[in-house]
């Protein structure tokens, strides 16, 4: 692993801020500043929290065949995207599971910007070239640093730094200077923007925010809890490509006219899951008492017998007690339902819970 | 007089009178992160060295507290039940996690001192 592990491009800000580094998806990433993760996720939700994602990736998606590329690739409507806004989607295998999911935003008539995770960021993109080869359209992997700033002071953090956000809404992108790309989104639950920049530029823009005592680095660690929270997924833990959209309560990001009649790869085998109903479902669970769940601990019943498993699991510190997701059987899969998690031999009560378990603050209008 | 023994799994031991009381360093806790739950063992268990004694579990991940010699559990830290965060305030005083009687004494001779454990953890 040492061998290639990738490094971020900002990392020596991050030694100097004094992080903790592990590894994920293959790069080396700040985990941990001096705060701890409970400081980290408590300021994010109640001031600003700075993330470096730039193990994320972004590909520009161009050309008069770009939309057509993009609706084969993705259950998604291309073209009915407003210029600037942004939709969750997904690249699935012909099974309907689930390869990776992305926002895809519209930065032009032919032209799209597409983010995707890291673990799957070299797949993707050999994914995406492949189908590109049968569209005029073509692919371009952007070298940027790529910055989260999330919280309900962000976008004040956001204008003292000299960029303002007023207009922008949740789930819309755009590009305010060049080689910029900047998105109202995230992975916390709250308000906050997504910026990916030229390294020159982001080393100027973490100066001036770093500056403001609204705002301080956040870790992997909390990253994670914070998203646990807010009932988002993790790809390759909440969501893999033995998961489809519909077992995994995401069907809300495929339009309708899209789950019946798109040609995206996989639509034939969603639609007969779709018809079949999904044997298990994605839900929330709330672990009775302070001890946690963690991902891989098997599911059961009343009656003891197995009723699925939690694929994340930790405790949310703005929540307030442990916090988890996971899949059970169908049935099952109703606010309220108890089950039992196998923590090391002993039987913990679980209720299924609906999500996000602390609400969400999206500025949507 | 009480006598403090380290190891290199990073657990302090305070001995007295035959009872040893166990909890995890500073190094340890930071490098845990904050605590959100310790799971305690119950009084009277039996424990050979390198049994699990404790789970501690920080926001992220769970961790397993090796028993650093044989003995059997006298008492567990209760408190830590409504503040698991006294290891990470108060690793090595109020953060204990529990005690016990010793089976063997003889096996403290394999632990280290303070000065032999700061030049472990370097």
């Amino acid at each position: 692993m040492t061998g290639d592990t990738k490094h971020l491009p900002l990392e020596d800000i991050h030694m100097a801020a004094g992080a903790r580094f592990g590894a994920f998806a293959g790069w080396s990433m700040p985990l941990t500043y001096p705060a701890g993760v409970m400081k980290e996720h408590l300021h994010t939700r109640e001031r600003a929290g700075l993330f470096d994602i730039s193990h994320m990736k972004l590909f520009e998606v161009s050309g008069p065949e770009a939309v057509a590329l993009l609706n084969r690739a993705c259950p998604l409507d291309a073209g009915a995207l407003e210029i600037s806004q942004s939709k969750l989607s997904f690249f699935l295998n012909e099974a309907g599971g689930i390869l990776d999911d992305l926002i895809v935003t519209r930065l032009g008539d032919i032209r799209f910007m597409v983010v995707a995770n890291a673990g799957n960021a070299v797949a993707d993109e050999k994914h995406l070239r492949a189908l590109a080869a049968d569209f005029d359209a073509k692919v371009e992997p952007l070298d940027r640093v790529f910055l989260a700033i999330q919280g309900p002071e962000a976008w004040a953090a956001l204008s003292r730094a000299g960029i303002e956000t007023g207009s922008l809404l949740f789930m819309h992108g755009v590009e305010p200077r060049k080689n910029w790309f900047m998105s109202r989104s995230g992975y916390t639950g709250e308000d906050g923007f997504e910026i990916g920049l030229p390294e020159a530029d982001a080393r100027d823009l973490v100066a001036k925010l770093l500056d403001d005592e609204r705002v301080l680095w956040i870790g992997l660690a909390a990253r994670d809890s914070l998203r646990l929270e807010a009932g988002l997924c993790l790809h390759g833990q909440d969501i893999t490509p033995e998961t489809d959209p519909a077992s995994a309560a995401l069907m809300w990001a495929i339009p309708k006219d899209i789950r019946a009649s798109g040609a995206f790869i996989g639509a034939d085998a969603l639609r007969a899951a779709v018809e079949r109903g999904p044997a298990q479902k994605r839900v929330g669970l709330k672990p009775e008492g302070r001890q946690p769940v963690r991902g891989g601990a098997a599911l059961f019943d009343a009656d003891g017998k197995p009723a699925g498993h939690v694929t994340s699991g930790g405790f949310g510190p703005s929540a307030g007690h442990p916090v988890a997701m996971g899949y059970v059987a169908a049935p099952l899969a109703k606010p309220g339902t108890r089950v039992f998690a196998d923590v090391r031999g002993t039987k913990i009560p679980v209720d299924i819970s609906s999500l996000p378990f602390t609400p969400h603050r999206y500025r949507k209008g | 007089m009480a006598t403090t023994y380290f190891t290199s799994d990073h657990e302090w031991l305070r001995v007295e009178g035959g009872i040893a009381t166990v909890g995890i360093t500073d190094y340890a806790q930071e490098q845990l992160g904050d605590l959100v739950f310790v799971e305690l063992p119950e009084t009277g268990k039996k424990l050979t060295k390198g049994d699990t004694a404790v789970v501690v579990e920080s926001v992220k991940a769970a961790s397993d507290v090796y028993a650093p010699v044989d003995g059997e559990i006298t008492e567990a830290n209760g408190t830590l039940s409504s503040d698991p965060s006294l290891v990470n305030s108060a690793a090595t005083g109020a953060g204990w996690l529990w005690k016990m009687k010793l089976a063997d004494e003889s096996q403290l001779a394999g632990l280290m001192d303070e000065a032999a454990y700061k030049a472990h953890i370097g």
